[in-house]
C-alpha cells in the first residue's frame, strides 16, 4: 500500500509538473546554497592546507618573546643570535636550523628602484623550504662566512629591475651597499596568505646583521626537525635548549615561543570553518524558507484540491488514507526537490571551484545531510496540509466549486 | 414476495445548528428501500432530498432515528467506519460528474478499487470491465476534458459499479445533461437495475426522469409527501 501510495504520488506530482516545480523551488535553492556553501569552503580549507604544507611540513618557527595572540605588544624579549641557530643544528631532533632576519629596503639599479624584503639568511633556508635557484649560483660557504655583498633575488624583483634580461653578474644597490647578483629564484607565487613571496632579495645573514642592520640579531629561527621525528619531540628539545642558553630559570615563562606551520594551517582551517558554517547557517535558513514555501503551497492545494478529496472520501477513502497521500506526495515532492538541489549545488561548487581555482572536493556527508533535512521538511511543512486535507467534511468537499 | 430490505430509515431526524436557529432538514422521515428496487426521490430545493441521500449514502449521519443497511444499524459508525462501508458497498454517481481532472477515465475508475486494496492488474481488469459496461470501450485513456459530458457521466457510473456495490446511488445524474444525453444515461441506469436486479437511488427534479423509476418518492419539508409505485415507462 505505501508503495502504491508513493507511486500515485509520482503520479499527482507529474500531472502538474509545473506547479510540482514551483513548489519545491525554495527547497531546490535551499539545498544547492548549502551544498554549494560547504564544498566551495572546504575546497579553500584543503587549498590552505596544501599551501601551507607546500612550506615544508616538519618545520618550526622560533621567535623572541612569548606567542601573542589577540591585542597587545610583544614584551621585550632579547633577540637570537647565530651562535642559537648553530646549538640548534647540533640537536639530533634537528636537520636544518636557519636564521632569518628581514627588513624592508628600496633596490636600485641604473634608473629602476624595488621596494622589498630584503632576508638574511644562509642557503639552508632555500633548501627547507623547496626553492629552487632558477639561474646563476647560491651563496658560497665563504660567502656566508664572510658576509659577503652578494644576493639572490626573486622574480618580482628580477621584473622590476631587470624586465626578462639575465640579471646574474649585474650589481644592484641596497641601502648605500653595492651587491652583485648572484642567482634567480624560481617563481614561487602567492602565499596562502595572499603575500608576494617571489618580491624579496635575499642576502648572506652575516651581511644583513653587520652591513644593514648594524647589530648581531637574529630575528626568527627557521627548523627543519629531522625524519621521523614528532612535532611535540622536537618542540621539547628546542624549548629545552633555549631555556637554558637564555637563562630562563625554572618556573619562570618562556621568553621565545615555538610555533608549528601545522597550527597555522589548522588555524586558517578554523577560520575558513567558521567562515563556511556562517554561510552555510544563512543557507540554511534560506533551506527553511523553502520549506515553509512547500508548506504554503501543499495548503492551497488542499483548498484547490478539495473536490478531489471530496471524491476519495466519497468512494470510500479514509481520512488517515487522505493524509498519507498529501504527506507522502510532500516528502516526496521535497526529496525530488533536494535531489535538484544537490545536483545544482555541486554544479555551482565545481563551476566556483574552477574560477577560484581550488580544489572541488564535495563531501558525501554534507549530500546526505541536506538529503535527510529536506524529507525531514517535507514531513514536518506536509503535515499541517494533510491534516487539513484529511479532516475535510465530504459532502462539502463535495458542493466545493 | 417482497425482496429482503436494503434499506431501512425509521424516524430519522437531522437538523443543524442549535437553538433558536435550528433548522430541521430531516423531521421524522421512514423509508424502505428492497433489493432490486430503481427509486425516485424528488421534491422542490430545501425539502431534504439531498440530506436524506446523503444519510443513505453514509456521508451523513442521523442526528435521531435509526438507519439500518442490510440489516445492520450503521446510525452511528464513525466517520471511518461509514467509509469502510462506502467502499465496499455503495456507488455513488454526482450531477457534477466529479472525475479527477488530468486522470484517465480507467484511473479514474480503478479509484474505488486502490482503496479496497486490489493489485494493479485486478484494478485495470476490473476498471476496463466497467467501462466496456457502460459502453465506453476504446475510450480508456482519455482524459475527461476529452470526453462529453455524458462520456464522463458514463465513466462516474463505471466508477460507482467498478467497487461492485450492492446499491447506487445517483444525486441528480442528469442535472448537467441535455435530454438526448440525459435520456441515455438512465436507459444505462434502468438496464442495470433491470438486468442486473442494481438497486438505484436517484434524486431528480426532472419528471421524464423519474418517469425511469419504479417507485416515486416525493419529500416536502423534510418529511415524505408521498411515496408510490409507478409503471416505468418503455425503455427508449
Amino acid at each position: 500500500m505505501i508503495w502504491e501510495t508513493v507511486r500515485l504520488a509520482f503520479q499527482a506530482i507529474l500531472r502538474n509538473a509545473l506547479r510540482s516545480f514551483l513548489t519545491v523551488l525554495g527547497v531546490v535553492i535551499g539545498v544547492a546554497a548549502v551544498i554549494a556553501m560547504v564544498t566551495i569552503g572546504q575546497g579553500s580549507s584543503e587549498q590552505v592546507t596544501a599551501s601551507v604544507e607546500s612550506l615544508g611540513s616538519n618545520v618550526l618557527i622560533l621567535r623572541p618573546g612569548r606567542a601573542m595572540m589577540g591585542p597587545g605588544t610583544r614584551e621585550d624579549a632579547p633577540a637570537f643570535r647565530l651562535a642559537d641557530a648553530e646549538a640548534l643544528e647540533a640537536l639530533s631532533v634537528i636537520d636544518v636550523a636557519s636564521p632569518v632576519t628581514s627588513s624592508s629596503l628600496t633596490a636600485v639599479y641604473g634608473n629602476a628602484n624595488a621596494t622589498t624584503t630584503v632576508t638574511g639568511t644562509d642557503m639552508s633556508y632555500l633548501e627547507v623550504n623547496n626553492w629552487p635557484i632558477l639561474r646563476g649560483r647560491g651563496f658560497t660557504a665563504a660567502e656566508e662566512k664572510a658576509g659577503a655583498a652578494v644576493c639572490i633575488i626573486g622574480e618580482t624583483v628580477r621584473q622590476t629591475l631587470f624586465g626578462n634580461t639575465d640579471p646574474t653578474g649585474e650589481v644592484i644597490r641596497l641601502k648605500s651597499i653595492s651587491c652583485e647578483v648572484a642567482g634567480l629564484l624560481q617563481a614561487k607565487g602567492a602565499s596562502s596568505f595572499g603575500m608576494d613571496q617571489d618580491d624579496v632579495v635575499i642576502v648572506p645573514i652575516r651581511m644583513m646583521q653587520r652591513r644593514i642592520a648594524g647589530n648581531s640579531d637574529v630575528a626568527s629561527i627557521r627548523v627543519a626537525l629531522a625524519p621521523n621525528v614528532t612535532t611535540d619531540r622536537g618542540i621539547r628539545d628546542i624549548e629545552a635548549l633555549m631555556r637554558e642558553r637564555r637563562r630562563i630559570e625554572i618556573g619562570k615563562v618562556d621568553n621565545f615561543s615555538v610555533t608549528d606551520m601545522k597550527e597555522i594551517s589548522s588555524m586558517l582551517t578554523g577560520i575558513n570553518n567558521v567562515l563556511t558554517g556562517l554561510l552555510s547557517a544563512v543557507a540554511a535558513v534560506s533551506l527553511l524558507v523553502g520549506g515553509i514555501g512547500i508548506m504554503n503551497i501543499m495548503l492551497v492545494s488542499v483548498t484547490e484540491r478539495t473536490r478531489e478529496i471530496g471524491i476519495r472520501l466519497a468512494v470510500g477513502a479514509q481520512s488517515r488514507q487522505v493524509m498519507t497521500q498529501f504527506l507522502i506526495e510532500a516528502i516526496v515532492l521535497s526529496l525530488i526537490g533536494g535531489a535538484l538541489g544537490i545536483i545544482l549545488g555541486l554544479t555551482l561548487a565545481y563551476v566556483g571551484a574552477q574560477v577560484m581555482t581550488i580544489p572541488f572536493s564535495p563531501s558525501l556527508s554534507i549530500i546526505a545531510l541536506a538529503f535527510a533535512f529536506s524529507a525531514v521538511v517535507g514531513i514536518v511543512f506536509g503535515y499541517f496540509p494533510a491534516r487539513s486535507a484529511a479532516r475535510l467534511d465530504p459532502i462539502e468537499a463535495l458542493r466545493y466549486q | 414476495m417482497a425482496a429482503p430490505a436494503l434499506i431501512e430509515l425509521s424516524g430519522i431526524c437531522r437538523t443543524y445548528g442549535k437553538g433558536e436557529a435550528e433548522v430541521r432538514a430531516l423531521d421524522g422521515v421512514d423509508l424502505t428501500i428492497r433489493k432490486g428496487e430503481f427509486v425516485a426521490i424528488m421534491g422542490p430545493s430545501g425539502s431534504g432530498k439531498s440530506t436524506a441521500m446523503n444519510i443513505i449514502g453514509c456521508l451523513d449521519r442521523p442526528t435521531a432515528g435509526t438507519y439500518r443497511f442490510n440489516g445492520a444499524d450503521v446510525s452511528h459508525l464513525s466517520r471511518d467506519q461509514r467509509a469502510l462501508l462506502r467502499r465496499h458497498y455503495l456507488g455513488f454517481v454526482f450531477q457534477g460528474f466529479n472525475l479527477l481532472a488530468r486522470t484517465t477515465a480507467l484511473e479514474n475508475v480503478e479509484l474505488p478499487l486502490i482503496y479496497k486494496g486490489l493489485p494493479r492488474a485486478e484494478r485495470a481488469r476490473l476498471a476496463a470491465e466497467a467501462l466496456a459496461k457502460v459502453g465506453l470501450q476504446g475510450r480508456e485513456h482519455h482524459d475527461p476534458s476529452e470526453l462529453s459530458g455524458g462520456q464522463q457521466q458514463r465513466v462516474a457510473i463505471a466508477r460507482a459499479l467498478a467497487g461492485g456495490p450492492m446499491v447506487i446511488l445517483a444525486d441528480e445524474p442528469t442535472g448537467n445533461l441535455d435530454t438526448t444525453r440525459s435520456r441515455e444515461i438512465m436507459g444505462l441506469l434502468a438496464g442495470l437495475n433491470r438486468d442486473d436486479g442494481m438497486t438505484i437511488v436517484m434524486v431528480t427534479h426532472e419528471e421524464d426522469m423519474a418517469a425511469y423509476a419504479h417507485r416515486l418518492v416525493t419529500f416536502i419539508d423534510g418529511r415524505i409527501e408521498s411515496d408510490r409505485e409507478t409503471a416505468p415507462e418503455a425503455t427508449q
